[in-house]
């Protein structure tokens, strides 16, 4: 850490205006939802003339025959399936990689990295391939099941590094006392992995909420769609765009994602700190 | 236990056939995919070289398509990477208030993938939207951000770089790694600040330098959905990305073997950067455990 005087006030200036840059836009839409669609174009100031809630609730209704609560239903029932299917499985993989001895540990190692680098672009289209074969299509199940084989390797890789950094004695003890390796998985691992199995949570969570590509080539039907397709289709439907709605509605869906960041930020910057990566 | 090879294995299969099944298995199903004719109604037909001499010598949307890939790549990761950098640098000090502004710039990269956010981006940068609005404010002419050709292509740059706080955590981190010693030292042989950030950090950092590149990179070169929901492509195909022209091909034209022939052209391009990255980090990237050796 910098731990020179320098000019504080400087500093100060320069992330206050930073922050009033990035964050501002945000304000201005918050505030845009309830103005008029009139208003929404001549004020630049965030602040509404008006407090309405019209925008939200005919944002909410939509122009198909579903509301936004049967699309965010939908994409709870892809998220948490997938967060599930992705924990369990990851642990049990960076275990055996931080852990155990096996065949081919290095190389399997090396590809889960390599893996990480591969363009998922290259592979959508014959997973597609794949899943329309076995008649999975307009389906959740392509969304989910490549996650219960721990495909999500940055995940992998980011409980590796975080085991890798516990010291053994607490599990040396537990081999004395003769614990099994589902016992030492269970009340050794997982508990001294519960920061680390917190960001895999949240970030998959908010990637899966904002996963778009995987619906939109994967789901026919509109009931089915989840929230980020049904987004897209509210600003498709007509031409002139009611701007207040479909700006209220996309500010509701971005709160899932923001109290789940809010709620769990520590650990999960701290997360993507310590094993450096992605986003 | 741990020395149970067997238990080991067990464990970690499900990985080994997640692999086989969703990555590899597909990976070179596409590769062959690419050497045929292919519409999902009737079976793949083999041409050859067909799909790759097509694309070459005869598709002028693919020069434009990777042009456009290219030139927003060259844009957007130095400037994501460089304002991370940046920030952080600035961030680095026993500062009141650091968790917040962490949490203030971190936001963005949550949402920033979002199709909301997308639509979000599209409304600032509309004729009378908000950048417009401030531009106005200030004395200066409205841009038709997506309307032109000549400023579409700023418009997903910017959102890019919007999203800089992922890598700004990561240089974070490293920044408070580097040993203060080292810039008393460099203080009393009366070096300036801007010597020091040049001199010390950054070759300290080389490695999150490199490897925040790296990532980006491959981040940039499959950006899908603000070409997408922003920009549309357009306008006349300023903003159309490799990403998009290999999801027109593939699912809305069924056109599946070009589709796996552009994406294995994407693939090469991001896999031949990537190891002249790795080629050149002997050159410019300073790993703390070799330090003697390059004295």
């Amino acid at each position: 850490m910098d731990e020179r005087a320098g000019t504080p006030w400087l500093r100060y200036l320069a992330m206050g205006a930073v922050s009033l840059v990035m964050l501002y836009p945000l304000i201005w839409l918050v505030g845009a939802t309830f103005k008029s669609n009139a208003e929404i174009f001549t004020e630049i100031g965030f602040i509404p003339s008006r407090i309405s809630f019209e925008a939200y609730a005919k944002g909410w209704k939509t122009s198909t025959e579903y509301t936004f609560a049967t699309y965010f239903l939908n994409s709870f029932l892809i998220t948490l399936p997938r967060i599930v299917v992705t924990v369990i499985s990851c642990v049990l993989v960076a275990y055996a990689f931080a852990r155990f001895e096996f065949f081919a540990k290095k190389t399997l190692f090396a590809v889960m990295v390599g893996t990480m680098m591969l363009p998922l672009i290259v592979l959508r289209l014959p997973q597609y391939l794949m899943f329309r074969e076995v008649g999975m299509l307009d389906s959740y199940w392509p969304l989910i099941l490549p996650s219960a084989f721990a495909t999500d390797t940055f995940f992998v890789f980011m409980l590796v590094q975080f085991l890798r950094g516990i010291p053994r004695d607490m599990e040396e003890a537990a081999m004395i006392d003769g614990c099994n390796a589902i016992q030492m998985l269970w009340h050794i691992i997982v508990p001294l992995l519960k920061p680390a199995i917190i960001s895999v949570i949240v970030f998959q969570f908010i990637w899966t909420m904002n996963d778009f590509m995987g619906p939109l080539i994967y789901l026919a039907s509109v009931e089915k769609y989840p929230v980020s397709l049904a987004l897209k289709m509210s600003i498709g439907a007509t031409e002139e765009v009611e701007w207040a709605n479909v700006i209220a509605i996309s500010v509701v869906a971005l709160i899932p994602s923001v109290a789940v960041f809010f709620a769990a930020q520590k650990h999960f910057i701290e997360g993507a700190t310590s094993s450096g990566i992605k986003g | 236990m741990y020395e149970n090879r067997r238990l080991g294995f067990l464990f970690v299969l499900p990985f080994v056939l997640g692999v086989l099944l969703f990555k590899l298995f597909p990976f070179v199903m596409s590769f062959a995919l690419s050497f045929t004719e292919y519409d999902v109604m009737d079976p793949p037909q083999y041409v050859g070289l067909q799909n790759y001499r097509e694309l070459a010598l005869e598709d002028p949307l693919f020069r434009q398509s990777l042009g456009v890939t290219l030139w927003f790549a060259l844009l957007a990761v130095p400037a994501r990477v460089g304002f991370a950098l940046f920030v952080a640098h600035v961030l680095n000090a026993r500062m009141r208030g650091i968790n917040f502004f962490r949490s203030a710039f971190y936001l963005p990269s949550i949402l920033g993938g979002s199709i909301a956010t997308a639509v979000l981006w599209r409304f600032l940068f509309a004729k009378n939207g908000l950048v417009n609005g401030v531009l106005v404010q200030l004395g200066f002419e409205p841009v038709a951000w997506l309307a032109d050709e000549h400023y579409s292509m700023w418009t997903i740059v910017l959102l890019f770089m919007w999203q800089f706080g992922s890598a700004m955590v990561i240089f974070l981190a490293a920044l408070q790694n580097v040993p203060t010693s080292l810039y008393e030292a460099a203080e009393i042989d009366g070096a300036s600040r801007w010597q020091q950030f040049w001199r010390i950090t950054v070759p300290l950092i080389t490695p999150v330098i490199f490897f925040n590149l790296i990532m980006q990179m491959v981040h940039a070169f499959q950006e899908f959905n603000a070409p997408y929901m922003v920009t549309e492509g357009g306008p006349l195909s300023s903003t159309y990305v490799l990403a998009l022209y290999i999801y027109d091909q593939s699912f809305r034209y069924f056109n599946l073997g070009y589709g796996a022939a552009l994406s294995w052209v994407l693939f090469a391009i991001v896999a031949g950067l990537a190891a002249f990255s790795f080629w050149s980090q002997k050159y410019w990237v300073f790993y703390a455990g070799e330090k003697e050796k390059s004295k």
